[in-house]
């Protein structure tokens, strides 16, 4: 029994040797398969996880879910280093090497495609947060009658609203001179802030394609936002993930 | 490049990417992660998170 067929990307053929000790999901070293002059990245995973049933129970494990998305991602940033992968989504299992290949001829030129528009690209991720300033009970007289209160309260809120629009106006902005740098950009939902652990709320989550030769600029253009921000503790947060192989951008051209 | 952050990649920034993102190829598993089953994922973590280690956002009330 040799197991499903795991399928992490697709590659042109590529010269450098794979990291040695590389292992994949489920502990198999990813293999390559070649069909018409494009390369699969393959696994062999277990049919007690990964056949239909026990995948959809496993995803929604989340130990086994963090573990499998690592080793996937570990795979894809091994491949970063020789070539530019094209991800596939998580999970994307077939029955043997040869529904494998047959799946390749039928997206060959969808491939080749989409490899030649994201060659030597890396998407990177910003993303803002912003959180209202929690006042310092001392920082407002003790309101000392029922008006007081009300007008105290008020300009707090008051505060805030404009807080939150600053926020709004500079995320809008920042995303707005990120996508004119980069070559497309995608936006991904804001994150569940329970998930993230991240404290504020999150305003932008974006993805942007940027060519790896420029990458340096982009993210010193994303740097000095972060100095902005920073000034006259606007609560505002502005954070970078990166460089990714291009996730986001593997899709078919919106 | 300047200060790009090297911390360890947060499971949230990695599924936006694994199972929002990437070429969706009809397997022979055919299995859909769709946006049904990415808020269950959501919703579990949310339940496991808040039980295990933070205390609850809303506050204690004693």
């Amino acid at each position: 029994m040799t197991g499903l067929r795991y399928v992490y990307a697709v590659c042109h053929p590529f010269d450098a040797p794979l990291q040695a000790q590389l292992k994949g999901v489920a502990g198999d070293p990813p293999r390559l398969l070649s069909h018409h002059g494009l390369i699969a990245v393959v696994s062999h995973v277990p049919e007690r996880d990964f056949s239909e049933e026990p995948l959809r129970r496993r995803l929604e494990d989340l130990d086994w879910l963090t573990e499998t998305a690592r080793a996937h991602q570990s795979v894809i940033d091994a491949l970063t280093v020789v070539t530019t992968p094209l991800p596939l989504r998580m999970a994307t299992v077939f029955r043997d090497d040869s529904g494998v290949r047959v799946m390749m001829e039928a997206r060959e030129d969808d491939f080749r495609r989409t490899l030649e528009r994201l060659a030597g690209r890396v998407e990177w991720g910003v993303k803002v947060y912003a959180e209202a300033e929690q006042q310092a009970p001392a920082a407002a007289p003790k309101p000392a009658s029922g008006r007081d209160y009300l007008r105290q309260r008020r300009s707090q809120v008051r505060t805030d609203e404009d807080m939150w629009q600053r926020a709004e106006e500079f995320a809008t902005r920042l995303h707005a001179s990120l996508s004119s740098y980069a070559e497309d950009s995608r936006l991904h939902a804001p994150q569940n802030p329970a998930l993230s652990r991240a404290s504020g709320r999150n305003l932008l989550n974006a993805a942007y394609l940027v060519p790896r030769d420029s990458s340096e600029e982009f993210v010193e253009l994303v740097d000095r936002t972060k100095d902005e921000t920073r000034a006259g503790g606007s609560g505002m947060r502005v954070e970078l993930t990166g460089p990714w192989a291009a996730y986001s951008f593997a899709g078919e051209q919106s | 490049m300047t200060v790009v952050e090297r911390r360890e990649i947060a499971l949230v920034d990695l599924l936006d990417r694994l199972l929002a993102g990437g070429v969706v190829i009809k397997g022979d598993i055919t299995l859909r992660i769709a946006d049904v089953d990415l808020v269950r994922i959501d919703l579990n973590a949310l339940i496991s998170s808040v039980n295990e280690q933070v205390p609850s956002p809303w506050g204690e009330f004693t």
